[in-house]
């Protein structure tokens, strides 16, 4: 077998991660780990599988860093940002300045050059955003204060990588080999003057906002409106790579402008979609990334120096717990929820392999250093949910009786604040039940795929997003996992029982109120289970036989509860039909019986003779009543 | 054990300071029935059998109400128009109600003193209610004092829970047999039986 084809490798990669992420997940590690495991086990200290080729993959997998920030940006919405703003500039921005400058300032004590101290600080300084979050998440304290502010702490230190990467060039350090093979582009605006590059560089990040904000959206209806899907992911893949290019061409770091894209496009109708059809691509970019990290991990050195590197783990993630405990207190947070805040920032995150590997290509920091480092960060990481246990079990207890309670208590100002009603699908059907909602303050969340009348919906100040509401994605990111309803108002039939099929998945305990059209349409809506089906021209053929009837001289009252009275008779038989549908003769059968049936209390109900509900005003019993007392 | 229903008619409840704190305040025992009638009918289309059969399975029948231009709020008269029907609760051969007992539960703007002849409503709250009176009379049922709450706009928090407790500990009596023929006859409004004492009044 030749180990060597694009195949092999593939199936190798791919064939690590299925096998570790799952586990990795099932102990509670998270899926960075499991990458990282999976790295470790092809690499050179388990199976050997792949070699030197890790350092190689890693450039390519960088990748997966830059599509990462161009959701990141799509996720910053502007509005969010003022709202946490003094979280996100005070507690992220000293906690990345403090912690910098406290490692810098170790490392540089320990006789490393000044540029490497610097990048080691930085790289140090960040923590693992996708660890992170994801613990909190699944520990459910997102919510709490701890939860906010170590989520404003992250924001701040994933935005701060951009400078860091736009720095870290200027660090080389001019004795040290680079490692990188080279890059044409850049020689080509080297070859301009100062200013010129500095018009360049300016307008090209104009050509990105105002090209974000003018030409994408356009281009997007086009592509959306032609319906095919796989068009609508090249068309994301080209903004991402095509952008990368644009800024790599220029000089610029193409994560800054991905991120920077990322953040115009936030505010588009394309939001949902496009993070949804870039979100496969950056996981499997990142995870090949973190694969390539774990391979490259030097396990001799860690035998080598096993008190070396588990000491630089201990005193790294003490400083870094110090700094974030004396932060927490000046930002007065309650002592369990600051012990929760520092604890769980403690690691040192994904983004330090970035700026590591970029260091070292760079020639900042020398290939041993950077090794170590390596290693430090792996387990720092691996050292986050026992960190947590630990936290939990022991510590907090301690600290305070009353955390449990602490952590329950949601609070209702909630960072991702979602709508308690998405509504799925905004032509005539859905758009009635929107402004009706909407008339009464109620907040709903709408998602359509007609990128037309998305625009205009828009236009009219309606927040409104495209997207195909029967995949689970951009039912997740349309926040189905807290909503407390849908209403599923598409015209498609077919797509309407996709839908419901998706939500009884995933979200059973999101309410479904589903349109319906024919008969049989609602009869297949009741065997999925749905209780609340509405049928789309039921009420109005009955109110336009509500005014027939006046007009022929009844009166109001009278053919109103008549019109009532035929629904609820209508809906119990349709209840009754759908149960027996399966037999086909019975079926036929019993529509005939439900036809007579029909007939005959609509002629009960006009004649008021034998409709039980009206007795009380009727004279009748009356009259006969006092018959019987004159015969008497 | 007497089982109780209670006829509870608000068109706007979510607006009613006295009525959610009355309502939150029902006994959640088995023998105490509790009927919401504009969120079961807001189309007015009263089920008449179910009502009966709610009827038939109660001994103690309580309309819970404000008082609005001396009357019910008008689902109250539909359901009476609809549910009492001749042959059934009255009549030469209507009987089905005979021997329950029959009440109203009432909230009211004006003040106890505003109900009297010298008051501007001119006539005692008690007078206004005679349809009810009678209509329990012509059914055969027993009819009860109201218990009746004044002066709803002037209310303070303190005394709206004093009502409301007072409200409760009504309930349970009656459901528990507690109230004696001689203590009915010797009161105006059920409110005498459960007295609030002054010093816990705001």
């Amino acid at each position: 077998m030749d180990s060597n084809t694009v195949l092999f490798q593939v199936m190798v990669y791919l064939g690590a991660a299925v096998i570790m992420v799952p586990l990795a997940k099932r102990f509670g590690l998270g899926s960075v780990l499991g990458y990282l495991l999976a790295g470790i086990l092809i690499g050179p200290a388990v199976l050997q599988i792949i070699g030197n080729e890790g350092h190689d993959l890693m450039h390519s997998a960088e990748f997966g860093v830059v599509m990462m920030l161009f959701l990141i940006g799509l996720e910053l919405e502007p509005a969010l940002l003022w709202k946490l703003r003094k979280a996100i500039l005070g507690l992220g921005g000293l906690q990345v300045l403090i912690t910098s400058v406290i490692i810098s300032g170790i490392a540089y004590f320990l006789k490393l050059p000044w540029q490497s101290s610097l990048a080691i600080g930085m790289a140090l300084a960040l923590s693992s955003t996708a660890l992170v979050l994801q613990t909190l998440a699944e520990k459910g304290i997102n919510r709490t204060t701890a939860g906010r502010s170590a989520f404003a702490v992250l924001l701040f230190q994933d935005i701060a990588v951009i400078p860091m990467l736009a720095l870290f060039p200027l660090l080389a350090i001019a004795g040290l080999s680079t490692e990188t093979a080279g890059n044409e582009a850049e020689a080509w605006i080297e070859g301009h003057g100062g200013w010129m590059r500095a018009l360049i560089v300016s307008g090209a990040v104009a050509f990105i906002i105002i090209g974000g904000r003018y030409l994408i959206p356009p281009l997007f209806r086009l592509v959306a409106s032609t319906q095919l899907r796989e068009m609508f992911t090249a068309t994301a893949l080209l903004l991402v790579v095509g952008i990368a290019v644009l800024m790599s061409t220029v000089g610029l770091s193409p994560a800054l402008g991905t991120f920077l894209s990322g953040v115009v496009l936030a505010n588009s109708e394309y939001k949902h979609e496009l993070e949804s059809d870039i979100e496969p691509f950056k996981g499997l970019l990142l995870g090949l990334f973190f694969i390539a990290v774990g391979a490259s991990i030097n396990f001799n050195l860690i035998f080598e120096k096993p008190l070396l590197i588990f000491g630089l783990v201990f005193a790294l993630m003490l400083v870094k717990a110090i700094v974030l405990l004396s932060l927490g207190k000046a930002f007065k947070l309650r002592v369990d929820q600051n012990i929760i805040f520092s604890s769980s920032l403690s690691q040192v995150g994904e983004f330090a392999f970035v700026l590591l590997s970029f260091s070292l290509t760079e020639g900042i920091v020398e290939r041993g250093y950077v090794e170590i480092l390596m290693a430090v960060v792996a387990i720092s990481m691996a050292l986050t949910p026992i960190a947590f246990f630990l936290n939990e079990k022991i510590v907090l207890p301690f600290v305070d009786k009353r955390l449990s309670s602490t952590i329950a208590e949601k609070e209702a100002d909630t960072v991702n604040e979602k709508n308690p009603v998405i509504i799925a699908g905004f032509g005539h059907f859905g758009n009635t039940i929107g402004r009706f909602l909407r008339a009464h303050g109620i907040k709903t969340t709408v998602l359509d795929i007609d990128s037309n009348r998305v625009e205009f919906l828009r236009k009219m100040g309606f927040k409104v997003y495209y997207g195909d509401a029967s995949r689970y994605d951009i039912l997740l990111a349309a926040g189905a996992a807290e909503a407390k309803m849908i209403i599923i108002a598409v015209d498609d039939a077919e797509k309407r029982l996709q839908m419901i099929e998706t939500i009884k998945k995933h979200f059973p305990d999101l309410q479904m109120l589903v349109r319906s059209s024919t008969r049989e349409d609602t009869y297949d809506q009741m065997n999925a289970g749905i209780l609340h089906i509405y049928r789309e021209t039921i009420d109005t053929s009955l109110r336009m036989g509500v005014d027939a009837m006046k007009l022929l001289g009844f009166r109001a009252y009278t053919a109103q509860r008549a019109a009532r009275t035929f629904l609820r008779y209508d809906e119990q038989k349709l209840k009754d039909l759908s149960k027996i549908r399966d037999n086909e003769k019975e079926y036929i059968n019993q529509s005939r019986e439900y036809i007579e049936e029909l007939e005959e209390i609509i002629k009960a109900d006009i004649k008021q003779l034998h409709l039980e509900k009206d007795q009380g005003w009727d004279e009748d019993s009356l009259i006969a009543d006092e018959k019987v007392k004159k015969d008497e | 054990m007497a089982k109780v229903l209670i006829l509870f008619a608000h068109p706007a409840m979510e607006k009613s300071r006295v009525h959610q704190r009355l309502v939150e305040h029902i006994p959640k025992s088995a023998g105490i029935r509790f009927h919401d009638l504009y969120e079961r009918y807001p189309d007015f289309d009263i089920d008449v059998l179910y009502e009966q059969r709610l009827l038939l399975q109660h001994d103690v029948i309580i309309f819970q109400h404000p008082f609005y231009w001396y009357n019910s709020p008008a689902i109250i008269k539909q359901w009476q128009d609809l549910v009492l029907e001749h042959g059934w609760a009255y009549g030469s051969e209507g009987r089905a109600l005979a021997g329950k007992k029959f009440m109203n539960a009432i909230s009211a703007g004006g003040s106890k003193k505003s109900y009297s002849k010298t008051g501007r409503n001119k006539f005692a709250l008690t007078d206004y209610l005679l349809p009810f009176k009678q209509t329990a009379y012509l059914c055969g049922i027993e009819y009860l004092p109201p218990f009746v709450i004044h002066g709803t706009h002037r209310l303070t928090e303190t005394d709206m829970d004093l009502h409301a407790l007072q409200y409760e500990q009504m309930l349970l009596a009656l459901s528990q047999d507690r109230i004696s023929k001689p203590e009915i006859d010797s009161c105006i409004y059920m409110n005498d039986l459960v007295p609030i004492p002054n010093a816990i009044q705001s």
